[in-house]
């Protein structure tokens, strides 16, 4: 009787569809801890006790034990301060997270979202501002947020080019840092054109990591700016009537370099971490990177030679801030304004500067703190393959994000399939 | 007792429970499959309002069909998935042709069996520090024999033609497939019609084509279906050894939809189509050449020539299979060798000094991690097991075998490439207020434990001689009691081997774990896969050795186990010797 089959396995599709909706009712909370306030309205204080007793998932990549750390000692620390208890989901990929609010969006949950606080910048923030996949502006709130200045240093605001406006709190700052091996590299190359040339006699030494990864993304944003006339040109949205003219310089670049490369540019490592692997296993010579401490921190950590040492290219490089954000369905709210606030303290911007604990650079605007704090900040160990704080001053601005889809679309057109 | 009652009118509770496992089971695999894969018709139609997507559209399909290289990357998804699992199945009969009922064979089992619990991840990332040209190979020959005293520049792994990927593939299925064709073996008589081949004068490998091949073949041919599904639709193996301009096209989808760009989304969901395309192609080119080869053998089968390449098959299947072995024992002691070195250079062959700083480091968070693994993986184990034996079991009670649709439907998770339907199943998930977490991440692992531990167990329940069952029921046993009495204790082995293969499948899954949990449960893989995105080889080798300990104490378990109950038994029950033997 294969009907009666058929109608045994369509009545146990109903059942089985069915059940979901159950779990639904029965799991839906009778709290409404997540219920949007008009947060700007509330005072601090009333956001600390309104956050007392929550749970905050914080979505965070979670691929550096010395990240990791950090963060635990972040929960440590807002467990006994607030009674916050913050759980650190780690990502391989802070897409990972975009995804998830993108399927709570379309799925209509809009106040019960799973994730309280992501960890994020560049790209990904736009496309969640872009989704309205953001909550905020919350950032004036945050009562550590005055201590970054934001009126005086305009990259505290500014996520490539795009303005936060409150939609991201400030974490950590970034700026591309080259490092080599100086025990096979005497005299590193200082600029692109010299880097054309250390190539040249230092045959399959280098590589960057494959597009569209943000760090070779950074690579070939680094090199424009260095081969263009006017790099002002690039703060501005892409014109199409220019574009190929402006561009031209960077490809010819690139099909002189690529020969040169690692594997002969046939084959890219796929992240800055795999980039900092090669390095290690002396297949490299010369890498880069966008956390200035890293060299050292992974020198310490056995990853690199202890002969690495670290430089800055002539004329600047490209520097960034990276953040915090809170997804417009957070169910914690209240919890993850806390944590972002505490993020910002000095306490916490201290201890995350320390190279022996993470070393990345605050944000904090030393002329708000007072003297002891300040001693604080400076009071860092120092490590020969870390760069001092002078010599990060020369930060160039992130060109606009529309050049990033032209340069990521032109690399793939040209290198990507070979 | 009721069990004088020998004209049983209505069913007892436990038949009626029986009779309903196969339904219950294909619902709960048709339904996320279907269910994903609705997930991202829509938005490879362009429809997708959380993104601005409101109407339907080809778009994404033209933006698919102008990405470059795309050519390239479905043919070497097709090439590396057709042709690692005809070197894995070469292999696997090559040797069996030539050792089989060896001492050879048995220490091969033996040995191939563990490995099996090695994790695909961390395979293939010994095997790229094994061969990569800073890798163990070149250490141990430079600079003495190579005069390297830098690494050298080669492209391998990540060649353009995937030989690296392929053979990653291969080192990983290959004892799939060996443990499923001795679960095969038996079931086809082989044995028997060995013997009677040889006793009419055929070699031992030509007895094996000419005799048990046909046989064996028909019960092999749904998991070897299953390892080119896998291997043609694999992210995670391609990863790392594929190459990267352009990657293999699951790679690429998955980069897709992970990439911070939103509106790329719609073209990963037509990519995961393609791909799903693309296994269905690969299937269906296997199945062509099947058909041909069985055409063109059938003449050679009855050729009556009792020797032919018999050294030659001998040779090779008895060498592929100890450079296997080797292969994948080196790539875990390389592994290993990763887990306690401190700064180890080029070309240093050893790591000086070493260190369990590693260890400690990783220990010291390894706790809930462990648990979660631990409570998913029997969870899904057991209830895939519930189902399994459910589904055998009503057989049995039906006295046929589940239709061949009925099987399609148990192996569909395994057939459909898991990027093709997990992001539209999260999608559901959430749609239908299915909280992420524990219980969500166990019915998503049960998808994939379940037509695995189908694999492993169905020929033996099947092949378990039916005149105990009757012999029971003759002395008046009712169905229930047969089953627990005299059915399970006899199939304790083969079951421990199933959960033994459920639970390392179940320990191994990343996107599941990630997607239906939210990530809040944070498991050995998923850290395993977090901290390898940081590239630290001696963390990663840290945890995959931690990942694969389970999976292989499992298995201990699992073979140990039984041998331990029979020995425990058979002193005090002499007389029922024969019952447990």
């Amino acid at each position: 009787m294969p009907g009666c089959r058929l109608a045994k396995f369509l009545i146990c599709i109903i059942i089985s569809a069915t059940l979901p909706t159950a779990f639904a009712t029965n799991l839906s909370p009778t709290a409404t801890d997540g219920a949007e306030n008009n947060a700007a309205s509330v005072s601090w204080a009333s956001i600390e006790a309104q956050a007392q007793g929550q749970t905050v998932y914080w979505n965070a990549w979670g691929g550096s034990p010395t990240v990791n750390r950090y963060i635990r000692w972040v929960a440590e620390q807002v467990a006994s301060r607030y009674d916050i208890e913050l759980i650190h989901v780690k990502l391989d990929d802070a897409a990972t997270a975009v995804s998830r609010v993108l399927a709570e969006k379309s799925a209509g949950n809009l106040t019960h979202g799973s994730v309280d606080l992501i960890w994020l910048n560049g790209e990904n923030f736009a496309a969640m501002r872009d989704n309205d996949l953001l909550y905020g502006p919350f950032t004036q709130q945050l009562p550590h947020f005055s201590l970054t200045n934001p009126q005086d240093n305009p990259e505290i605001t500014t996520d490539f080019t795009r303005p936060t406006e409150g939609f991201e709190s400030p974490w950590g700052k970034a700026q591309l840092t080259f490092y080599y091996d100086s025990q096979r590299v005497s005299s590193p190359p200082r600029s692109m054109t010299a880097l054309l040339d250390w190539a040249s006699a230092n045959p399959g030494r280098f590589s960057y990591p494959r597009i569209p990864d943000f760090l070779g993304t950074t690579f070939l944003k680094q090199t424009l700016i260095s081969l263009v006339d006017d790099p002002a040109v690039l703060t501005h949205p892409v014109d199409e009537q220019s574009v190929d003219a402006i561009t031209a310089p960077l490809w010819d670049y690139l099909d002189t370099l690529h020969p040169l490369l690692w594997r002969g540019g046939r084959h890219f490592p796929a992240s800055g971490p795999e980039l900092k692997q090669l390095m290690g296993d002396g297949e490299l010579s010369l890498a880069f990177t966008f956390n200035p401490s890293e060299p050292a921190a992974t020198v310490t950590a056995y990853q690199l030679p202890p002969s690495t040492r670290s430089l800055i290219l002539e004329g600047g490089t490209l520097g960034n801030v990276h953040f915090v954000a809170i997804p417009f369905n957070a169910r914690h709210q209240a919890g993850a304004l806390v944590v972002a606030n505490f993020l910002l303290s000095p306490d916490a911007q201290t201890r995350k500067q320390d190279t022996t604990v993470w070393g990345d650079p605050t944000v904090l605007d030393s002329q708000q703190l007072n003297a002891t704090q300040q001693a604080a900040l400076l009071n860092t160990a120092e490590h020969p393959a870390q760069l001092p704080a002078t010599a990060l001053e020369q930060v160039l601005p992130e060109p606009h994000p529309s050049w990033t889809r032209v340069l990521e679309k032109g690399w793939i057109t040209r290198y990507g399939s070979r | 007792m009721a069990a004088a009652n020998l004209t049983p009118v209505t069913p007892g509770v436990f038949t009626r429970l029986i009779r309903l496992m196969p339904v219950v089971t294909l619902g709960l695999l048709t339904l996320p499959v279907v269910a994903g894969l609705a997930g991202i018709i829509a938005p490879a139609l362009g429809w997708l309002p959380a993104l601005g997507g409101e109407s339907l559209s080809l778009a994404p399909w033209q933006a698919l069909g102008q990405t470059p290289g795309l050519g390239k990357m479905i043919s070497l998804s097709l090439t590396s998935g057709l042709i690692s699992a005809a070197l894995s199945l070469a292999i696997v009969l090559l040797f069996i042709a030539a050792f089989m009922e060896t001492a050879v064979f048995r220490l091969v089992r033996g040995l191939l069996s563990p490995l099996l619990a090695v994790p695909h991840s961390a395979a293939a990332i010994g095997v790229a520090f094994l061969l990569a040209p800073s890798g163990l190979a070149s250490r141990l020959l430079s600079p003495w024999a190579s005069g390297w005293a830098q690494p050298p520049d080669y492209l391998f792994p990540g060649d353009p033609f995937g030989l690296a990927l392929i053979s990653g593939l291969v080192l990983k299925e290959t004892p799939f497939l060996l443990l499923m064709c001795l679960a095969a073996l038996p079931q086809c008589q082989a044995s028997q019609r060995l013997k009677v081949a040889r006793s009419m004068g055929y070699s031992p490998a030509s007895a094996f084509t000419k005799a048990v091949l046909p046989g064996l073949y028909p019960l092999i041919r749904l998991p070897v279906y299953a390892v080119i599904a896998f291997a043609s639709a694999n992210v995670d193996v391609a990863i790392i050894l594929g190459p990267s301009t352009p990657p293999t096209l699951p790679v690429a989808v998955m980069r897709w939809q992970t990439d911070p760009d939103l509106s790329l989304r719609f073209l990963a969901s037509a990519g995961a189509l393609l791909q799903l395309g693309v296994t269905a192609a690969a299937l269906i080119i296997w199945w062509l050449i099947e058909q041909l080869l069985a055409s063109l053998l059938t003449c050679w089968r009855i050729n009556g020539k009792r020797h032919q390449a018999e050294q030659l098959s001998r040779w090779l299947g008895g060498s592929l299979i100890a450079a296997l072995i080797f292969l994948l024992s080196a790539a875990l002691i390389g592994l290993a060798m990763w887990s306690v070195a401190t700064w180890w250079p080029f070309p240093a062959a050893w790591p000086s000094p070493v260190s369990l700083g590693t260890w400690q480091q990783a220990t010291t968070t390894l706790g809930e991690p462990f648990r979660h693994t631990l409570s998913i993986g029997f969870a899904a184990t057991a209830l895939a097991m519930v189902l399994v034996i459910g589904c055998l079991e009503a057989e049995t009670l039906r006295t046929r075998a589940l239709s061949s649709s009925a099987i399609t439907i148990i192996y569909l998770p395994l057939l459909i490439p898991p990027v093709a339907f997990l992001y539209g199943l999260t999608q559901w998930q959430v749609q239908f207020g299915l909280s992420a977490g524990w219980l969500a991440v166990v019915l998503g692992h049960t998808l994939f434990v379940l037509p695995y531990v189908f694999l492993s167990l169905s020929e033996s329940y099947r092949r378990l001689d039916p005149r105990w069952s009757q012999l029971g029921a003759a002395l008046g046993a009712k169905p229930s009691r047969v089953f627990w009495q005299i059915k399970l204790p006899l199939m304790a082995a083969p079951i421990g081997v199933a959960a033994a293969v459920g639970f390392a499948v179940s320990v191994g899954q990343y996107l599941p774990t990630i997607l239906l949990g939210a990530g809040r449960l944070a498991t050995l893989t998923t850290d395993a896969v977090a901290l390898s995105s940081g590239g630290d080889r001696r963390l990663t080798a840290v945890y995959a050795l931690t990942q694969l300990t389970l999976p292989a104490l499992g298995f201990a378990l699992a073979l140990g186990l039984p041998r331990l109950l029979r020995q425990r038994r058979s002193p005090r029950h002499k007389k029922h010797r024969p019952l447990s033997a």
